[in-house]
């Protein structure tokens, strides 16, 4: 190890900035301690003592002392980069005030956004509702997209967000449109006079972009979240939002979105209803009908229902004459006598739960891990049987990977084994676009869809795959686009989820008829 | 009325997905990405502890009335005491430290050796082995500086006849202490205590405390406040910069000191002692900063910290409406530069009662007013001003009275709300002196480190549980 050292005469900086030169020195290549100091006996002293000072020096304290140990070769260089960087003037700093620092708490981001007043939360839920908690806290109105929020936070919280007369949509509400604004998974739709409250968020996009695609418009889609109305939880959202589309002088029709209600939940929801004020569709999927039609309040059965009767009395005509119409499917002559069941692979858990519903009613049993009646239960929810609709975006499925509308490896997996099942007639799909969802969905399933037909067409059998898209003209993904796509691939195309079930169903059963015969 | 949000443009604040911020912006709305990360280092039941305090009118209403107080405190300088006579419940074999309470045998070299060098000014033992073993056998009683409304820069050693400074806090009458600065290199703060540091301990105690004392008698008393706005003006922080304040405390003093008839011999050594020592006013701002802080302990509800201190092993923090509870992590080591010949590895962790200028919103909340000070991690004097507008995100408020020129003289941010701090991460920034972690060899630099975080969740837990819902 040797030394080096270099006096500079009559060149003055104070100690703070002789450290900082020291700590600079010291990463020069080949140094492994440096020192720049004025040279006082003192200060001399200190090198000496350190080792860093081994040659005798001449210096007062009016100069400095560069003193540097290392590899005897590099000294001399780093000894002259010590000299240049000691001359060179210091760099021009920024003026003025703080460059300032992102927010990192909502708190802290109502600082920079003094007219905050909504919080979009999207964090694991075990930190989900204390951030909500907070929002309201401040006075904000909160989106809770996380879920795996306990129920018996969502009951403190609402209750809390009541109390302030703030609303919180969620948790695991994944879709909603305020002021014209999507959130989350939500559709570009035409602004319009149709207000929708819903505890599913692909119910709210299926209403949503239908009322888009007949002409319709959306004054606000508020989404409650899956429980709220669960008897616990009384439905607090939903009321409050059904109140705020009642007064909202924009609003001329109401749509109410969800599984159905506790009775009493249900009572009180009517109840508001009917006090709207205004027209207001139901559609309590799986409810009877008759138990919800009352006065200003119409029962529609299906998404598609609700979105045509919202259209219907926009425009001021009749719901009841509104009901869409179905395009037949052309059965083809390809399938084999084995082929009979439908296999429904859904990413929106609303559409699954509502073709199951449809299915039912038509085929008898249809299994799905989020059946209807819990006979229906499918115990291994990687092998369909028998009639099956799955709901691929289930925690069974999505545990460890992303969402099916933003993922499409596992239902293109499972759409490759379902048409190598010789007993698969139909294949049954959803395609969700708009903002959160896939760029380009068509772009991931046409392939897999080719290669299906093929390997099918290999093991000499047909194969239907019907679908529909759940989107807008408006939405980044472009819905004509994505359906010409898919309409070139083959797939059969509804415009809604309800046509899509009855085509598949037309199919299974003129397939099981023909297969009953022989 | 929720329907209020459909007359008013939506702005969003968004805590989670960065695309969902995207989207909005793209449909033409307004969002703001929140840069969120779990708080309370991920403990979710701390969180929740946490989400109940924000914007509690109970915390808020406290924090007010605690801000108050010390914003509205004004310690003078009121005379020069002897510590076992005058520091409330100062018994006659007991020693102070800095931090949070400590045993001998936990303690670090530093605050040993100026333990052991206390004993020995204090003639409790003739020698070191003696000493050492009068401090490990029991024979006398540790407590923190902090127990007795009073403050000591890095050890912090306090013992019945040192003099210590008298501040008074004229609004509320409280008081706070501390010892005398003894100036750099070998000093009992920083664990030395050979012959010459006991010297001039006793010099201290025999002439240099009864010619401040006289003279602060015939100025009747020193506003610090002033003296310490005044500074921040002339680019100390008053806490690792204490150039001008030390400079002006001798402007006022000199005068005095020349009318109190005291040998010229005396005056022209005490002289030199001051003006020699440009940490001199160190310890009058930190007894200063105790004063105004301890009128807004004790506030029951307020989530406003009242004391930051270290005792080389341990950072420890009190909090306004926790009362005498301190709420401790391990002691960081600081980021800074070094004398020549000494390297991180040489350093104790962060040690002292000194951050008690950064609970007061000076120190390294003031670091706008220091741009010098700044150097010492590399920084530029833009960095001292952020460093300053940082802070103002974790503070309760500004005070008036200490007024940054570079930030158009507004306050200096003041005040630290426990809530603020767990909820953004962000870590109390504090200015101070690098000790060796061997006794007696003193300061080998100074820099910046950050209060520990674990030291505020626990806090906001504790505080949480003080407050009833309702």
């Amino acid at each position: 190890m040797a030394t080096a050292a270099k006096v500079l005469r009559n060149f003055y900086r104070d100690s703070v900035s002789l450290m900082q030169l020291s700590s600079t020195f010291a990463k020069l290549p080949g140094v492994e301690q440096a020192s720049a100091v004025m040279a006082s006996p003192n200060n001399i002293r200190l090198l000496r003592d350190a080792g860093l000072l081994t040659e005798s020096v001449d210096a007062s304290a009016n100069d400095l002392l560069i003193s540097l140990q290392g590899n005897a070769g590099a000294l001399e260089s780093a000894l002259a980069a010590a000299e240049s960087a000691l001359k060179q003037p210091p760099s021009s700093s920024e003026n003025g005030l703080s460059r300032g620092i992102p927010p990192r708490s909502i708190e802290m981001g109502l600082g920079n956004m003094v007219g905050a007043n909504l919080v979009l939360i999207s964090t694991p839920g075990e930190y989900a509702a204390s951030e909500a908690f907070k929002a309201l806290s401040l006075g904000l109105n909160v989106m809770l997209f996380s879920d795996n929020v306990e129920l018996k936070d969502e009951i403190a919280l609402k209750r809390f967000a009541q109390s302030r007369d703030l609303i919180v949509m969620g948790p695991d509400c994944g879709t909603a449109i305020i002021n014209g604004i999507p959130l989350a998974f939500a559709n570009v739709v035409r602004h319009g006079v149709i207000g929708v409250v819903g505890a599913s968020g692909t119910g709210l996009q299926q209403v949503t972009c239908l009322a888009d695609r007949w002409g319709g418009g959306i004054s606000q889609a508020i989404g409650t979240g899956g429980h709220d109305l669960h008897r616990d939880v009384g439905g607090i959202s939903m009321l409050q939002g059904l109140k705020a589309l009642a007064a909202d002088p924009s609003t001329s029709v109401i749509v109410l979105i969800s599984k159905p209600p506790s009775p009493e939940v249900a009572g009180r929801v009517l109840e508001a209803a009917e006090g709207a004020g205004k027209p207001v569709v139901a559609n309590f999927l799986g409810a009877d009908p008759a138990l919800v039609r009352r006065g200003n309040v119409f029962a529609a059965t299906t998404l598609e229902d609700a979105a045509a009767a919202a259209v219907a009395l926009a425009e001021g005509r009749n719901p009841d004459d509104a009901k869409p119409k179905c395009t037949p499917i052309s059965i083809p002559s390809g399938l084999s006598p084995g082929q009979q069941y439908i296999r429904g692979l859904y990413s929106g858990g609303t559409f699954c739960y509502e073709a199951t519903l449809l299915l039912k009613k038509e085929l008898g049993q249809v299994f799905s891990n989020t059946p209807v009646d819990p006979g229906d239960r499918l115990h291994d929810v990687w092998t369909s049987r028998a009639h099956t609709v799955v709901d691929l975006g289930d925690d069974l499925f999505t545990r460890g990977r992303p969402h099916p509308m933003i993922d499409h490896r596992l239902r293109n997996e499972r759409l490759i084994k379902e048409a190598t099942d010789p007993e698969t007639a139909v294949i049954l799909l959803d395609v969700v676009l708009g903002h959160g969802s896939h760029a380009d969905p068509a772009g991931e399933i046409v392939p897999v869809v080719q290669k299906a037909r093929d390997l099918a067409g290999k093991a000499g059998r047909d194969l239907v795959i019907v679908g529909f898209v759940c989107g807008t003209a408006g939405d980044p993904q472009n819905l004509a686009r994505q359906e010409m796509a898919l309409r070139e691939a083959g797939v059969i195309l509804a415009e809604s989820n309800a046509q899509a079930v009855r085509m598949a169903t037309a199919v299974a059963v003129r397939a099981g008829a023909v297969g009953g015969r022989l | 009325m929720i329907q209020a949000l459909f007359q008013e443009k939506l702005q969003v604040l968004n805590v989670g997905l960065s695309s969902f911020a995207d989207s909005i912006a793209m449909a033409g709305g307004s969002a703001l990405q929140i840069e969120w990360a779990p708080p309370a280092q991920g403990q979710a039941e701390v969180g929740r502890d946490l989400a109940r305090l924000i914007n509690l009118s109970a915390v808020e209403t406290a924090n007010q009335t605690a801000f108050d107080a010390y914003q509205s405190a004004q310690p003078v300088l009121r005379g020069i005491g002897i510590a076992g006579q005058v520091i409330p419940n100062m018994a006659d074999r007991m020693i102070l430290h800095s931090g949070p309470p400590i045993a001998w045998r936990d303690m670090c070299g530093p605050m040993r050796g100026a333990i052991v060098g206390a004993i020995l000014y204090e003639g409790w033992a003739e020698n070191l082995a003696k000493a050492e073993a009068m401090a490990s056998g029991g024979e006398i009683a540790f407590e923190p500086c902090h127990h007795h409304n009073a403050v000591g820069p890095m050890a912090g050693i306090i013992s019945p006849s040192m003099p210590v400074w008298m501040v008074t806090n004229t609004i509320n009458g409280n008081q706070a202490f501390s010892n005398f600065n003894e100036g750099l290199g070998k000093a009992l703060r920083f664990g030395a205590n050979g012959p010459d540091v006991i010297t001039r301990l006793k010099w201290m105690g025999q002439v240099l405390a009864p010619a401040l004392r006289t003279g602060v008698e015939l100025l009747g008393g020193m506003d610090l406040k002033p003296m310490m706005a005044q500074a921040l003006h002339m680019g100390d922080e008053v806490h690792n910069r204490n150039a001008a304040a030390s400079s002006l405390f001798l402007k006022r003093f000199i005068s005095a000191l020349l009318k109190a008839h005291i040998p010229a011999a005396d005056v022209s050594t005490v002289v030199e002692f001051i003006a020699g020592n440009d940490h001199f006013f160190l310890n009058l701002s930190m007894a200063a900063c105790k004063a105004m802080l301890d009128s807004a302990h004790g506030v029951p509800g307020s989530s406003m910290v009242t004391a930051m201190a270290r005792n080389g092993v341990e950072f420890g923090i009190r909090v306004s409406g926790t009362g005498n509870r301190w709420f401790t992590a391990e002691a960081p080591l600081v980021d800074g530069l070094f004398f020549p010949g000494y390297t991180t590895a040489d350093a104790a962790p962060d040690l002292g009662d000194s951050a008690i200028t950064e609970t007061a919103g000076v120190g390294g909340f003031a670091m706008a007013a220091s741009p010098a000070i700044v150097k010492f991690v590399g920084g530029t004097p833009q960095d001292a001003i952020d460093n300053t507008m940082t802070m103002t995100h974790i503070t309760i408020g500004r005070n008036n009275a200490f007024t940054l020129p570079s930030l158009n003289f507004a306050g200096s941010p003041a005040g630290i709300d426990i809530r603020k701090v767990v909820d953004t991460g962000i870590q109390p920034i504090i200015n101070t002196g690098i000790a060796h972690r061997e006794a007696g060899i003193g300061q080998i630099g100074a820099g910046i480190t950050r209060a520990p975080l674990a030291c505020f969740t626990q806090a906001v837990s504790a505080l949480a549980n003080t407050i009833v819902d309702g």
